[in-house]
């Protein structure tokens, strides 16, 4: 059975022209929508992106990963610092920086999952390398140092240095996006993804029957953190700007997690529904704040919104709302 | 030259070690509640933000110094634990962790965004009396904010020692979060302890706050930082370990004042994470944990 194939197996035609319509309608968008609603559907894009990278680590294989900003962070500022140093271009910047962060991946991972720590222990090593980081670029001149790094914003299309308007990057982070949800779906069918829900379920008994779980787990973290570091390139591209209290922040590391985790964790669309939710949540309470006038207003709804999903949706929005549309697929 | 180095380098430990019982007690209230009912609490540092604009406020408003209204603020994060974790928390346990960390990373968004709202993000700090004494002891100098706060956590520490000792309650709780079952079937009220338990992790995490805002004006922006800090302390010490969390502050508290006074100042927590990382890799139950997580 070829790729294309299987990707498409055993889904509802229903599910298959819905998502065909949503495409269509999503590469047209940049045509029809102002620049306020552009910039609302990339952040969604951009966190529908980030999550799906982070749920591979934490819906597929059950690895808590709270230092994702690590990645994504080494990523932008591999790429930006090459292209600003050397002019480097990002399309060719972007190999050292997938390779660097699948690299950090690696040795994070390796060092956490050798010494087999699991849950909250494993977390707290994630932030505290995403912490190191962050500290070690606050004193590194040739990243900029605490005064961070800028690129030059010129005007005209540039496709070759990825220089451009948000349409530009709009279209990158769509496809960065599609790309994503297509791997992880052939991910999900493949034997590892197999073995990393074994994982997930136990990762004892999946030893026991011969699932090598070292070598599984490690292979989450790499591609997570390869896919995180493309999303850190296209970051540091878009907003022209990179700081190492913003690119490694653990506040940076949370809002990667929250989208999966509203959504539905390891599931292939909570990442996308969950980005809807939050991205949303955030637009509508930003002009409520402004309303109110008050410092920090504009977070305590925020952080309400949040509390009232993890309390009456703890398992996410996804396989609830799949279940009114009755659309639910098989439980993965 | 040599003799003025080793003299800074004294004061500087000194400094660290009062700072550090501070930061001990900070991270003892972290301790118990995952000690007992294994939930980390990813709203600690922001629950001791709230501790020092209390004491803030108290100071500013109503003129009373933070040492006075610190069992006052105590007794408060007690009520307000209980009730928390009464109403909010309890469901969670046992729940898959990235449901607990969204829980309280809800909890404490909303609690430093309040104090934003409430107080703004200006820096507020409490200009006490004794601001500029010192006691001295031979050549070394203490502060005598930082000392008097120090002997304060001490003292808490110490009580809080007693409670989990000789009290009834105390060696209940312990029962509990030895043996969740044992406990059920020897019939504790399980529940009730562990609201117990969180009221008194946040009457810690109070009274650590009161106390650091007599050494240091307080921004909302503090709390993330104050949450890892207390993090890698309980980590260094061994989560779940009393007396790991307050050798663990010691330990933190000096490196970062060693680690101002030989490298840049700004690095000082870089020395405390790669600790950290080291720790978990060699050591993951913590310098005083028991058993391996």
């Amino acid at each position: 059975m070829s790729l294309a194939r299987r990707l498409i197996a055993d889904a509802p035609p229903r599910t298959l022209w819905s998502l065909a319509v949503l495409l269509v309608l999503l590469l047209l968008a940049p045509m029809v929508l102002g620049k306020y609603w552009l910039s609302v559907l990339i952040l969604i894009l951009y966190f529908a992106y980030v999550g799906q990278a982070w749920n591979i680590m934490m819906g597929f294989a059950g690895q808590l990963s709270l230092g994702h900003a690590l990645y994504a962070g080494l990523g932008g500022y591999i790429a930006a610092g090459l292209f600003f140093h050397y002019g480097v271009g990002p399309w060719a910047g972007l190999f050292a920086a997938i390779a660097a962060a699948v690299l950090a991946g690696a040795i994070v991972g390796y060092l956490g999952f050798r010494f087999s720590l699991a849950g909250v222990y494993f977390a707290l090593l994630t932030i505290a390398f995403s912490e190191f980081t962050r500290i070690a670029f606050d004193h590194w001149t040739w990243a900029g140092g605490s005064g961070g790094l800028f690129l030059k914003v010129e005007s005209g299309i540039d496709i070759a240095n990825l220089r451009g308007g948000p349409p530009l990057f709009y279209y990158v982070i769509l496809a960065l996006a599609v790309g994503a949800f297509l791997l992880c779906r052939a991910l999900l069918e493949s034997r590892l993804g197999r073995y990393w829900l074994a994982i997930r379920e136990d990762a004892e008994a999946a030893q026991a029957v011969g699932v090598p779980v070292l070598r599984c787990k490690l292979a989450a973290i790499m591609i997570s953190a390869g896919l995180t570091a493309l999303a850190g390139v296209w970051n540091a591209f878009y907003y022209n700007n990179l700081f190492p209290e913003t690119a490694f922040a653990m506040g940076r590391s949370i809002e990667i997690t929250l989208a999966p985790i509203i959504g539905g964790l390891g599931t292939l669309f909570g990442p996308f529904v969950g980005a809807v939710v939050l991205t949303g949540l955030g637009e509508a309470f930003t002009d409520l704040g402004e309303a109110f006038g008050i410092p920090g207003i504009k977070q305590i709804f925020y952080g309400l919104a949040l509390l009232a999903i993890v309390i009456w949706r703890p398992a996410g929005v996804w396989p609830w709302l799949a279940g009114k549309l009755g659309v639910a697929g098989r439980p993965s | 030259m040599t003799s003025d180095f080793l003299l800074a380098l004294a004061q500087a430990v000194t400094k660290g070690l009062l700072t550090g019982m501070v930061y001990g007690l900070m991270a003892l209230g972290l301790s118990v509640i995952f000690g007992v009912m294994r939930v980390v609490n990813f709203a600690h540092g922001e629950m001791m933000v709230i501790g020092m604009y209390l004491a803030w406020m108290g100071f500013e408003y109503l003129e009373l110094s933070p040492l006075l209204s610190l069992p006052l603020i105590a007794a408060l994060f007690f009520a307000a634990g209980y009730v928390l974790q009464r109403g909010l928390i309890s469901p969670f346990i046992g729940r898959p962790e990235h449901q607990q960390f969204l829980l309280l990373l809800a909890v404490a968004i909303l609690l430093v965004n309040a104090a934003l709202a409430i107080a703004g993000p200006d820096s507020r700090g409490v200009q006490m009396d004794s601001q500029f004494d010192s006691y001295e002891l031979g050549p070394l100098v203490f502060d005598a904010v930082r000392l008097h706060a120090a002997l304060a956590a001490v003292a808490i520490a110490a009580l809080l020692w007693l409670f989990f000792t000789r009290t009834r309650i105390g060696k209940s709780i312990r029962a509990a979060a030895d043996n969740h079952m044992g406990a059920l079937v020897v019939g504790l009220d399980v529940r009730r302890l562990y609201a117990l338990t969180f009221g008194v992790g946040a009457a810690c995490v109070g009274a650590a706050g009161a106390l650091m805002i007599t050494i240091i004006p307080v921004t909302p922006f503090l709390a993330g930082e104050y949450t890892l800090l207390a993090f890698v302390i309980v980590i260094v010490g061994g989560l779940g370990s009393m007396t790991g969390a307050l050798l663990g502050g010691l330990l933190i508290g000096v490196s970062e004042a060693v680690a101002g006074l030989l490298l840049q100042p700004s690095l000082k927590s870089m020395f405390s994470f790669g600790l950290l990382i080291l720790l978990l890799l060699l050591r993951p139950q913590g310098l005083f944990g028991k058993s391996s997580p």
